[in-house]
């Protein structure tokens, strides 16, 4: 999909100011700190006496049109990330996964109103604080980002050598003579190979410059870490290595934030997965439960699944509603071979399941193609 | 028939990118072309749809060797082909709608009339909602402009299809939508398909045969 900045997914209109203020989650983001705390009991992430590294709570993110339009591209999202925990954000272009990225990371265009709280451990609230907090004490110390387009991030005419030493002295304060080891310690870290240390970056592979990219995200020792889309365009090798060395990198102290439309690299590298559908979550489970046995609860989620070529390879039917006229209710329900007269009121999304109602119960499983 | 006799081709005559390369795909054959990335197949498509001019080597098409390539082509054999690649954003003229981009190659040939009843047509073949035709590129989604670009690909009814990692960018069931969308047309019109990529799940799926890269250039 493409990145926020080119708002490709902010294109269309409106929403009303209400979805924000009278959510019931966004008062809670007054709470602060506490807030985080109490989220990770309230949502029993992984670890539960332990502070999640990420606690989004309440999150809305809308677009100011022309006109006085508005596009609703995330509303109401909810999940934490525990240490050590995957999870992959997967869904359509256009779904709004990207724009909540962008927020987590300070990076919506000028007409974006968000709402809601994102709590790092350290109690910084990622949507409130002002652009130089962020520059200088969260992009790259606290969250790190593997972005979409790994060729576009990196700066074309500066090798990758100079890029690494450059944000390795902006981060780490590492001075020469110690620049250049510690530089092509961090190219080895990304398994970037040192003899492509003096290439720029349009002299790289694919492969080479998403390496590139995550040997920079990795620099900071973030706790955090947010790929963006990072195997769009790489060969299955490629994404299935990209996504091991991410999964690596996480090891036991770290968390990672997969934003994909992959559903196979979000089912090799994700402990829990959320699908986002028409700027809503509308399902968090378990990985292992999602693209296995039960499956997914809800009904998009499941035709998504169902896609793939190597199960069914039939299209969802339709297409999903624009996010500046979502439709009152379920905005799956025109797409729903379950919808009903229910389906006309949002249904809410429980802590673990599908924001559905009336999801795929497991009974109903069908074999597994 | 589509064939690719001998085929060298690249950017720079002293490293081609495609090495003597043989590929046939026969009338109404679906063919899969799986590679790494970088490995010369987007080339090879080229080639083969005429946008490319090979070092040597041949592209006979129904019978007919291939003399020019790009707008030197004759009409006939560029109309042949409709190809459909990656990105199709930098495929599509961001100054057109998506009426005036699908109906492009109609206009071209001197078909205008048709457009109306076309454009209709093939929004409904792909899956492309009319509230959509008068957007232009950067007011749809990714999905949504690929699904333009096949149109424009199908509007001249071509005989073959090259799909050059058409659905590398794309979720599963945009993907599966726009498969649906090419193998119906292949229904209908028997049109043949080489179809570029490295996803070897999907075109050992779509396609009826595949071929690796390395089988052609090692022969
Ligand atoms: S809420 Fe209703 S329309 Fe929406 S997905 Fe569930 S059954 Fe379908």
């Amino acid at each position: 999909m493409t990145g926020p900045s080119t708002g490709t997914d902010a294109v269309t209109g409106p929403s009303t100011e209400a979805d924000a203020v009278t959510d019931p989650s966004a008062s809670e983001a007054a709470a602060g700190v506490e807030a985080a705390s109490d989220a990770a009991a309230a949502a029993g992430g992984a670890a539960p006496d332990a502070v999640p590294v990420l606690s989004v709570r309440g999150l809305s993110v809308r677009f100011r049109m022309r006109g006085g339009a508005h596009v609703a591209a995330v509303t109401d999202a909810r999940f934490e990330l525990a240490a050590g925990e995957c999870l992959a954000l997967v869904g359509e272009s256009g779904c709004g996964k990207s724009v909540l990225a962008s927020a987590l990371l300070g990076l919506l265009p000028e007409n974006a109103e968000t709402a809601g709280s994102a709590f790092l451990a350290d109690g910084t609230d990622l949507l409130t604080a002002d652009e130089r907090t962020l520059a200088r004490t969260v992009r790259g110390r606290r969250v790190g980002l593997v972005p979409q387009s790994p060729a576009a991030h990196l700066t074309p005419v500066r090798t990758v050598r100079s890029q690494l030493e450059e944000t390795l002295r902006e981060l780490t304060g590492v001075r020469r003579p110690e620049l250049r080891k510690a530089g092509e310690a961090a190219a080895e870290r990304a398994a970037f190979p040192l003899g492509h240390l003096d290439r720029y970056p349009h002299e790289l592979s694919g492969g080479l410059a998403q390496r590139a990219a995550t040997a920079l995200a990795l620099i900071g020792d973030a706790p955090l870490l947010l790929a963006d889309e990072p195997t769009t365009g790489l060969d299955r090798e490629l994404v299935d290595r990209t996504v091991d060395e991410l999964r690596r990198h996480v090891g036991d102290d770290r968390a990672l934030l997969m934003i994909t439309h992959d559903l196979a690299a979000a089912e090799r590298i994700a402990d829990r997965v959320a699908v986002m559908y028409a700027s809503r979550i509308v399902e968090i489970a378990d990985a292992a439960d999602f693209f296995g046995e039960p499956g997914p609860r809800h009904p998009y989620a499941r035709g998504l699944l169902n896609a793939l070529p190597e199960r069914e390879f039939t299209p969802i039917p339709g297409m999903p509603p624009e996010l500046s006229a979502l439709p009152e209710g379920c905005a799956f329900a025109a797409r729903c071979e379950r919808a009903d007269e229910a389906c006309r009121s949002v249904p809410a999304l429980p802590l673990s399941g599908a924001a559905c109602h009336h999801p795929v119960a497991p009974a109903l499983e069908a074999p597994r193609a | 028939m589509l064939e690719l006799r001998s085929l060298t081709a690249g950017y720079d005559r002293r490293a081609p990118v495609v090495r003597d390369v043989n590929l046939t795909v026969a009338p109404g054959e679906s063919v899969g072309l799986l590679g790494p990335s970088g490995c010369g197949k987007s080339t090879l498509a080229r080639v083969a749809a005429l946008l490319h001019r090979p070092d040597r080597g041949q592209v006979v098409i129904d019978g007919e060797p291939a003399h020019g390539w790009r707008h030197r082509a004759p009409r006939s054999q560029r109309t042949a082909f409709g190809v459909v690649f990656q990105q199709p954003r930098l495929a599509a003229d961001p100054r057109l709608t998506l009426t005036q981009l699908i109906a492009e190659p109609l206009r071209a040939t001197g078909r205008a009339a048709e457009v109306t009843d076309r454009v209709r047509e093939l929004a409904r073949t792909v899956g492309l909602g009319e509230d959509l035709l008068g957007r232009r590129p950067h007011e749809v989604s990714d999905g949504q402009l690929q699904r333009a670009c096949l149109a424009r690909a199908l509007v001249l009814r071509p005989r073959w299809l090259i799909c050059d990692e058409m659905t590398a960018m794309l979720d599963a069931s945009t993907t599966a939508a726009l498969v649906t969308a090419v193998e119906n047309y292949r229904a209908d019109s028997g049109a043949g398909l080489l179809a570029v990529g490295h996803d070897k799940v999907l075109l050992e799926r779509w396609c009826d045969r595949t071929v690796h890269w390395d089988e052609l250039t090692r022969a």
